[in-house]
C-alpha cells in the first residue's frame, strides 16, 4: 500500500461518489503530528503513528489482545456501592457514570483478564482512559484486588497497565482509600513470591502513580507517556515554575531512575515474555541457593556456630 | 487572635467586652454585669456557630493559623523528644518532622507534618508540603520503630505533597507509594491523627494506620475543595459547593468508616483553647495505643490490612 492507494484514491472517491458508502472512521488523525492514518495501518501498527511514532491510547480489549496469547478470558469484577457520597457537581455523578458506561460498554475504568503470555500463565489488569479519565474509584480498587487474588490463586504474575488521571474525585475520600487498598493488592502478589510488573502508559498520574503503579518489581513505560504525581498545570499554577523539556515523559522518568525501560509498543509483548520467562523459569542453578522459608528458624542463624568441645578443638559446622 | 469571616459577630462582641473592661478596671458593678452578660452571649454564639459549621467553614477552621500544629503537640505531649533528620539518600525535609520520644511513659516514634506558624517557620517547613525526601524519612523512621518494636504516632496536617519540578524528578509518587507500603508492612502499632488538614496522597502516605483519629473540625479529602471546584465547576469560586460534595468532615468520614474516632475540640475550635485540644488528643492517642497493646506483630499487620480492605462497604445515608 502506498500514499496513492491509501490516501488519494479514497479522497477522490469521496469527492466523486454521490452515495455515502464510506464510513467516517476509516481515517484517523494522529494527535501528535496530525498526519492522516488509514484504519488498517493503524491497527497493524498497534495504534502507533507510522509517521511520528506517537503511541495512541488503547482501550482494554485492544490492550489485552495485544499482550496475551489467543484465548484469554476477561473476568467479571465485583460491583461496589454506586455513588456512595451522592456526589453532585454541575452534573450528577450517577449520570456521568451512565454516560461513561454507555460510551465504553464497560461498568468502570478497568478490565481484568487471565490467560497465557508466551505460554506463561498471567493476569493482566488494564485501565480504560476513555472511562472518566481512567480515574480510580472503588470499582477500580476492587478490580485490582480481584486481579491480585486471581494471580495468587493461579500462581501467575500480575501485570498492571495503568492509564489514569488519578483518583476519582466524585468518590471523595473513598477514592483516596484505594491507594492503601491497591498497595495491599500488590503486597498479596509480592508475598506469594509472584512477579508484579507495571506497564506505564499515557497518562499515569496522581493517586494512581503514588500507589500501586510505582511499586512494581519491574517498571516498563511506553514511549512519550506522561507519568508523574502532580499535573503539569498544578505545578505551573501553584509553584510558578516553568517546566523543563520532556518533563514527566517516560524518557524523563528513565533518566531519573523511576522506570527500568522505555519500550516501543511493538516490542512490549516480547519484552514481557522474556521477563516473565527469566523470573519464572530460573533453571537448575537458581534452585540450589533458594533460602529457607521466611519464618523458619534456620533463616535467623543461617550457619550454625562451630561448637567448642573440651580440648579446644572446634567441631566444624555440619553441612545443611 | 485571628478571626474567621463567619466569626465576625463573635469578634465584635469580644472587642466590646475588651472596651468595657478597659473603661472600668473592675470597679464599676454595672459594667462588670454588662461584661458578664456579653460574655454569656459570646459563649452562646460560639456554641451555636460551632455546633453547625458548614463544611466550607470547617475548611477554614482546619487551616486556622492559630490552630495547634504538629510541633505544638510534640512539645506538649512528648518528653525527651529527639528529632531525627534526613532520608539518608538526598536531604533533610523539614516539612516532615519526626523522631524518638516518650509519650506518657512509653518510647514512641513520632512523625508529623509541620506547617510553621510565621513566615520564617512556614518557609523553613515548606508550608507542611513534603517532598520525596520527607516521605523517605518517614519510611526510615517507621522502619526504625519496627526494628525496636516501638509504636508509631503520626500527626497529619498538610495541604498535600509538594507539587514541584524538584519533587517530581526525585520520584514524589514513588516516595508516597513506598510510604503507604511501609505503613502497611510494619509489625508495630501505628496510630494516625488528622489534626488539621488531611490533604490527599500527601496525607495518606503517613496515615495507613491501625487507628485513625481526627479532630472534630479537621478535614481529610482526596483533593482540596478549591482544586475540586476548579476542575468540576471550572471555577475555584465554587469551593464551598465542592467542600459540601466531597464529604470531608470528621463526622462524614466516621460514618463512612474511614476514621475510627472523632476527638472533640473545645467550644470555638482548637485555636481558642490550644492546651485543652492538645490534652484531648493526647488522651485519645493514649487510648488508641493502649487498645493495640499486647498484639503480636503479624496479627496487628493483618488487622490493619483487613481494616482498609473493609473500607467502602457502606455509603452515607
Amino acid at each position: 500500500m502506498n500514499w496513492l492507494t491509501n490516501f488519494v484514491r479514497p479522497k477522490i472517491r469521496a469527492l466523486v461518489s454521490s452515495k455515502k458508502d464510506v464510513p467516517d472512521n476509516l481515517w484517523h488523525k494522529c494527535p501528535s503530528c496530525e498526519a492522516m492514518i488509514f484504519h488498517r495501518d493503524l491497527e497493524e501498527n498497534l495504534h502507533v503513528c507510522q509517521h511520528c511514532g506517537f503511541h495512541m491510547r488503547l482501550d482494554p480489549p485492544k490492550r489485552l489482545a495485544m499482550l496475551f496469547d489467543p484465548n484469554f478470558q476477561t473476568i467479571e469484577l465485583p460491583k461496589p456501592i454506586v455513588d456512595p457520597l451522592k456526589f453532585r457537581d454541575q452534573k450528577r455523578y450517577t449520570d456521568r457514570l451512565k454516560d461513561a458506561q454507555s460510551k465504553t460498554g464497560r461498568p468502570d475504568a478497568i478490565a481484568v483478564a487471565h490467560g497465557k503470555i508466551g505460554g506463561h500463565a498471567a493476569v493482566v489488569a488494564a485501565f480504560d482512559f476513555g472511562f472518566m479519565g481512567g480515574s480510580m474509584g472503588m470499582a477500580v480498587g476492587e478490580g485490582l484486588l480481584a486481579a491480585a487474588k486471581l494471580a495468587v490463586l493461579q500462581q501467575a504474575p500480575l501485570i498492571v497497565v495503568p492509564s489514569s488521571g488519578g483518583a476519582r474525585m466524585q468518590e471523595g475520600i473513598l477514592s483516596l482509600m484505594q491507594m492503601p487498598r491497591t498497595v495491599i493488592a500488590v503486597e498479596m502478589v509480592k508475598e506469594a513470591g509472584l512477579p508484579y510488573i507495571v506497564l506505564l502508559t499515557d497518562p499515569t498520574t496522581g493517586g494512581v502513580t503514588a500507589s500501586f503503579a510505582m511499586l512494581g518489581d519491574i517498571h516498563i513505560a511506553e514511549p512519550g507517556a506522561q507519568i508523574g504525581f502532580a499535573g503539569a498545570r498544578v505545578i505551573e499554577s501553584t509553584i510558578r515554575e516553568t517546566l523543563p523539556e520532556g518533563f514527566q515523559r517516560s524518557e524523563y522518568l528513565l533518566e531519573h531512575g523511576m522506570v527500568d525501560m522505555v519500550v516501543h509498543r511493538k516490542d512490549l509483548r516480547g519484552t514481557l515474555i522474556r521477563l516473565v520467562d527469566l523470573l519464572r523459569r530460573p533453571g537448575p542453578g537458581a534452585e540450589v541457593v533458594r533460602l529457607p522459608k521466611a519464618d523458619s528458624p534456620e533463616r535467623h542463624m543461617a550457619r550454625p556456630m562451630p561448637a567448642v568441645i573440651p580440648g579446644g578443638v572446634a567441631e566444624p559446622p555440619r553441612p545443611d | 487572635m485571628h478571626f474567621l469571616e463567619f466569626e465576625k459577630p463573635i469578634a465584635e462582641l469580644e472587642s466590646k467586652i475588651d472596651e468595657l473592661r478597659h473603661l472600668s478596671d473592675g470597679g464599676d458593678i454595672n459594667i462588670a454585669d454588662e461584661v458578664r452578660k456579653l460574655q454569656d452571649k459570646v459563649d452562646k454564639l460560639l456554641r451555636s456557630t460551632y455546633a453547625k459549621l458548614t463544611p466550607a467553614q470547617k475548611v477554614q477552621v482546619a487551616r486556622h493559623p492559630n490552630r495547634p500544629h504538629c510541633l505544638d503537640y510534640i512539645g506538649a505531649l512528648i518528653t525527651d523528644f529527639t528529632p531525627l533528620a534526613g532520608d539518608r539518600l538526598f536531604a533533610e525535609d523539614r516539612a516532615i518532622v519526626g523522631g524518638l520520644g516518650r509519650f506518657r511513659g512509653r518510647s514512641v516514634v513520632v512523625i508529623g507534618q509541620e506547617r510553621g506558624h510565621d513566615t520564617e517557620s512556614r518557609v523553613r517547613h515548606n508550608f507542611g508540603m513534603a517532598k520525596p525526601e520527607g516521605y523517605r524519612k518517614a519510611q526510615r523512621l517507621m522502619q526504625l520503630a519496627d526494628r525496636f518494636h516501638l509504636p508509631v504516632v503520626t500527626l497529619v496536617d498538610t495541604a498535600g505533597a509538594f507539587p514541584g519540578v524538584s519533587a517530581e524528578e526525585r520520584g514524589q509518587a514513588e516516595a508516597i507509594a513506598k510510604s503507604i507500603e511501609t505503613c502497611l508492612r510494619v509489625k508495630v502499632p501505628i496510630v494516625a491523627a488528622v489534626i488539621g488538614e488531611g490533604g490527599s496522597g500527601g496525607a495518606i502516605a503517613i496515615a495507613a494506620a491501625d487507628r485513625v483519629l481526627m479532630l472534630e473540625h479537621a478535614i481529610y479529602s482526596v483533593i482540596s475543595p478549591e482544586g475540586c471546584a476548579s476542575i468540576l465547576w471550572r471555577s475555584a469560586a465554587n469551593a464551598a459547593d465542592a467542600a459540601q460534595a466531597l464529604r470531608l468532615t470528621a463526622q462524614d468520614l466516621k460514618e463512612l468508616g474511614v476514621i475510627d474516632r472523632i476527638v472533640m475540640e473545645p467550644v470555638g475550635g482548637a485555636h481558642r483553647r490550644r492546651e485543652d485540644t492538645i490534652n484531648a488528643l493526647g488522651n485519645a492517642l493514649e487510648d488508641a495505643l493502649d487498645g493495640l497493646r499486647g498484639q503480636d506483630g503479624g496479627s496487628l499487620r493483618h488487622g490493619r490490612r483487613q481494616k482498609f480492605l473493609e473500607i467502602g462497604q457502606k455509603g452515607l445515608g
